[in-house]
Parts: C-alpha cells; sequence; structure tokens
C-alpha cells in the first residue's frame, strides 16, 4: 500500500530529472556530443542493451563486486566477532584500524596492481577495502553490546568458546551487523567503478574509461544510469534481508 | 552438614577491592528435594548470593559446595532462571528449550523427545514454534522453565521469577511449578521480595538484612503443599514473616517513611 502511494512520487522525481536535464542541454547550448540530451542518452542506452554488450559488462562487474563483497563480509565478521571479545587485543587493534579506514580503497592502488597485478583482482581488493572496514567496526561494536544475559546463559550451559560465538554472539549482533552490511554495501559499490578503471578491459567501471576515450559521453551517461540503477536494486535487495532480520530479531530487546 | 546437596560456607563477598561488603558469612545448607526461599528487601545481596551459588560470581570468602565439591564457575548442575527470562529471540520456543541439550552430546531422538516432554509439562506444546516476542511475559518464563528443566539439573536457582509478572499471571505460575517440583522433586533456590510467593513455595525461608548483606533469620515451615493461601497457618506464617522483616529495617527509614 505505502510503496503504491509512494509511486507517484517517485515517478515525478524521476520526470523532473529528466525534464530539467533536457531543459539545461537546451538552454546551455552544449554540442550534444559535451552534454548528451537525455534521448541521446536514452538511445544509447537501448543500443547496448540491443546488442547484448551491456550485459557481458554487468555481468563481470557484479562478478566482482560479489567476490569482493562476501570475502570482506566473511573475514570482517569472523575477525570482528573474535576482535570484539578480546578487548585488550581491540584496545591495541583499534588505533590501527581508525587510521587506515578514512584512506580511500583507491590510494591502495598502485601497491593493488603490483602485488594483484590487473583484471579482475584490482577492482575485487578495492571492493574488499571498502566493504571491509564498516563490516568490522560494525561487528566489533554489536559483539561489545551483546546483553550480558545471553553470555551468562552460554556460561551456565556450558557452551565452548566456538560454540558461545556461534550460537549466542552472531545471532544476537546480528541486527547490528546486518546494519553494517547495508552500509557496507552502499560504499563497496559506489568503489567498483574506480576499481574496474585500475587496470580492467571490462565491466561498468572499464565501459565509462573506453567511452570516454572514444568520446562517447552519451555512453558514459548511459553506463551512469545502469550503475545508479544496480545500486539501487542492490539496496533494496539488502534493506529487504535488513527488514526481515529485524522483524525476526526485534520484539523482545 | 551431611546428607545436604548445597553447603554456602561462610561466603563473604565485596564488588571490587574497597568495596562494601555485600554478603558478610552467610552460610546455610540445602538437601536435595528442598525449596528455599532467600526473603529480603531490594538491594540486600539477594541476587548477589545466588550469583556466587551459580558459580557466576567470585567470593572473597568462604565457598559453596555442591555435592560435596566446591563450585568455582556455572555449571549445567546449577542452572539460573533469570529474572528477565533470558529467552534467545532469534530461536524458536522448542529451538530455545534444545539450546541446553544440544552439547550434552545426547542422541537426537532422546534430546527431541526430552525437549516435547517438558514442553507438554509447561503446557507450550501448541507454541513450540512460536518465536519468544510472540508470547506473553508468563509464557516466556515457562520457556525458560522449561528450558532449565530440560536440562535436568540438581539444582535450579530463580531470581525473582515472576517478578514482573501480573497477580493472576504470577498465582498461576507459582501454582505450576509447585506443582512441577512435586513430581520431579528438583531442588530450588528461590530469590524473592514477595513474602507470599517464598511462603507458598518453600519448606524453609531464609530472611536477609542488608549492609551487609546478613541470614537474618531462618523460618521452616510446616505446612502441607499445596498451600492455602486464605488458611490461617499461612496467615500465621505472613505475619510471623512479616515482624522479622521489620527488625531488619533500619529503624531511621521507618520514620522517614512515615
Ligand atoms: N556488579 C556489581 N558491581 C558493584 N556493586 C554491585 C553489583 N551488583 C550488585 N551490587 C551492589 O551489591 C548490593 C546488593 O545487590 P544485589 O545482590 O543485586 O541485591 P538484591 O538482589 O537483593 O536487590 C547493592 O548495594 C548493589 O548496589
Ligand atoms: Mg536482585
Amino acid at each position: 500500500m505505502a510503496r503504491l502511494k509512494r509511486f507517484p512520487f517517485i515517478v515525478m522525481g524521476f520526470v523532473l530529472l529528466i525534464a530539467v536535464w533536457q531543459i539545461a542541454a537546451i538552454i546551455g547550448g552544449h554540442q550534444a556530443a559535451l552534454f548528451p540530451p537525455p534521448l541521446k542518452v536514452g538511445e544509447a542506452l537501448v543500443s547496448i542493451i540491443v546488442d547484448g554488450s551491456i550485459f557481458t559488462h554487468i555481468q563481470i562487474s557484479l562478478f566482482r563486486f560479489f567476490t569482493g563483497y562476501v570475502t570482506a563480509v566473511f573475514v570482517a565478521v569472523l575477525l570482528g566477532l573474535v576482535l570484539g571479545r578480546l578487548p585488550v587485543v581491540w584496545q591495541v587493534l583499534d588505533p590501527v584500524v581508525q587510521v587506515l579506514r578514512p584512506v580511500s580503497p583507491i590510494a591502495w592502488s598502485p601497491f593493488i596492481v603490483l602485488w594483484f597485478g590487473i583484471g579482475n583482482m584490482p577492482a575485487i581488493v578495492i571492493i574488499f577495502i571498502a566493504a571491509f572496514f564498516p563490516v568490522l567496526l560494525s561487528t566489533v561494536s554489536a559483539v561489545k553490546k551483546v546483553d550480558k544475559t545471553y553470555l551468562r546463559i552460554a556460561a551456565n550451559f556450558e557452551m565452548s568458546q566456538v560454540e558461545t560465538l556461534w550460537k549466542i554472539v552472531l545471532p544476537a549482533s546480528f541486527p547490528m551487523v546486518a546494519n553494517g552490511l547495508h552500509m557496507a554495501l552502499g560504499a563497496a559499490w559506489i568503489f567498483l567503478v574506480a576499481g574496474e578503471m585500475v587496470g580492467a578491459q571490462s565491466g561498468l567501471g572499464f565501459l565509462i574509461v573506453d567511452a570516454r576515450n572514444s568520446l562517447s559521453l552519451d555512453l558514459v551517461m548511459a553506463c551512469i544510469v545502469v550503475i545508479g540503477g544496480l545500486g539501487l536494486i542492490l539496496d533494496k535487495g539488502i534493506h529487504y534481508f535488513e527488514t526481515w532480520v529485524n522483524r525476526i530479531w526485534g520484539g523482545t530487546q | 552438614m551431611a546428607g545436604s546437596l548445597v553447603s554456602i560456607d561462610g561466603v563473604s563477598k565485596t564488588y571490587g577491592e574497597h568495596g562494601p561488603l555485600v554478603l558478610n558469612n552467610v552460610s546455610f545448607n540445602i538437601a536435595k528435594g528442598e525449596v528455599i526461599s532467600i526473603l529480603g528487601k531490594s538491594g540486600c545481596g539477594k541476587s548477589t548470593l545466588l550469583n556466587c551459588i551459580g558459580g557466576f560470581e567470585a567470593m572473597n570468602e568462604g565457598q559453596v559446595l555442591l555435592d560435596g565439591k566446591p563450585i568455582t564457575k556455572p555449571s549445567k548442575r546449577c542452572v539460573m532462571l533469570m529474572q528477565n527470562y533470558g529467552l534467545l529471540p532469534w530461536r524458536s520456543v522448542r529451538k530455545n528449550v534444545e539450546l541446553g541439550l544440544e552439547s550434552a552430546g545426547l542422541p537426537k531422538q532422546e534430546a527431541e523427545e526430552r525437549v516435547t516432554h517438558y514442553l507438554q509439562m509447561v503446557g507450550l506444546t501448541d507454541r513450540a514454534t512460536s518465536l519468544p516476542s510472540e508470547l506473553s511475559g508468563g509464557m516466556q518464563q515457562r520457556v525458560a522453565i522449561a528450558r532449565a528443566l530440560a536440562i535436568q539439573p540438581e539444582v535450579i536457582l530463580m531470581d525473582e521469577p515472576f517478578g514482573a509478572l501480573d497477580t493472576f499471571t504470577r498465582y498461576y505460575l507459582q501454582d505450576e511449578l509447585m506443582q512441577i517440583q512435586q513430581r520431579e522433586k528438583m531442588t530450588i533456590i528461590l530469590v524473592t521480595h514477595d513474602i507470599d510467593e517464598a511462603l507458598y513455595l518453600s519448606d524453609r525461608i531464609f530472611i536477609m538484612k542488608p549492609n551487609p548483606g546478613e541470614i537474618h533469620k531462618e523460618v521452616s515451615l510446616k505446612l502441607a503443599k499445596p498451600r492455602d493461601r486464605s488458611d490461617s497457618d499461612f496467615q500465621h506464617y505472613r505475619e510471623l514473616i512479616f515482624n522479622e522483616f521489620q527488625f531488619t529495617q533500619e529503624k531511621a527509614t521507618i520514620e522517614f517513611n512515615i
């Protein structure tokens, strides 16, 4: 119901955006090649859809994205679960993380290319870095906030450390971790394009560089539309996941 | 004392090195199958004492013996029921009751049967697949009771288990607990500030006084169970305990309150 009510507003927003864009293109009097109007972009979009090339790029981009993101989530959640339970160790590592975290993953690209070569790896590693820190930090703080009652139950039922992590700490901290996953997804998606500009020969980021080199700015813009659209779909997907988590976990706390 | 299941032997406790004395030389024994209540005002150290018995808190002096062996850490032999029920909200009722059995090395079928048995005992068979958040407070506490029973511990520790419930639910659960205890003969140590609850359930009541927490008086109840709350003997004990309670109050606070 709420979605249906919002639908006209969503449509209106996009209509407005395209109208402003079109007007700017007309009033600005730029060459269509430098500032492509909506229609030209639409044509470019249709052409790459029709010849199917966009799907190959989307496919490889999504492959890199999920490889980097899922690996980051696994490593960061595991590390976060353990570090959250070792406050002293975390006190030592926290400053280091705070220094590394604000560094844009792109800043590492010279090293990444040297260490991992070109191809899929630079994009994957950059996405990994982008997703890693938000997930790690939200997991550590979630673990620290786990209700002491649950830990008492784990002790009372003589659970091993591993069992306690798996059966108590992970699920208890899951809503906050899920929130971290959501934030990390957005952050990582932003770095997909930049990652693919570093030594990739395919993917949406490469397509943008390639189109720019041949001065097809309508194609650049079409790519931007695709990236935005996919980002929106991913965000919605994880949003539903988060809502589901909160429905199951919420209530009694 | 020979033949006692739990011996609390000269337990003293402070929080932190220089904190005030919360428990001072508390000693008593509990026999197998006995229900005892620790009754006292809020802040007198009841929870602390229960935590020491369960192995959740270390004590400064003294020891707690279970079957003659000192308790040093929490164990399945001595299960604590939390005041806020302590159910895991992401697990169904059934999975909550199963929690303590998962690492017990029980054959799967036996574990399932036990869960079913104890769910039935607390009357929640039809809610087995519900999440805790879908249950009332009284039902949640029954799940917690089933979860504790399923492990078949030697001692069950209860910290104001019915404190957050309305009067009717509380009476109902007290009744249920009493019947289960009569049947299963578990040993129960119950912490409460509710005189009627202590009178209804216990074989012996220990009245605690605060600052520092000490056992002020032990009252043995020679009343058959199930008890009638309106019975004249019941009233007699209530009066007796109420009077004892007056002694545990510091004079100044009473006058101040009036
Ligand atoms: N974890 C703790 N750290 C410091 N002081 C505590 C802690 N737990 C309880 N106390 C203090 O010990 C005293 C007894 O508390 P408690 O055992 O909870 O009493 P009761 O359960 O009878 O209300 C109180 O003065 C309380 O402030
Ligand atoms: Mg208490």
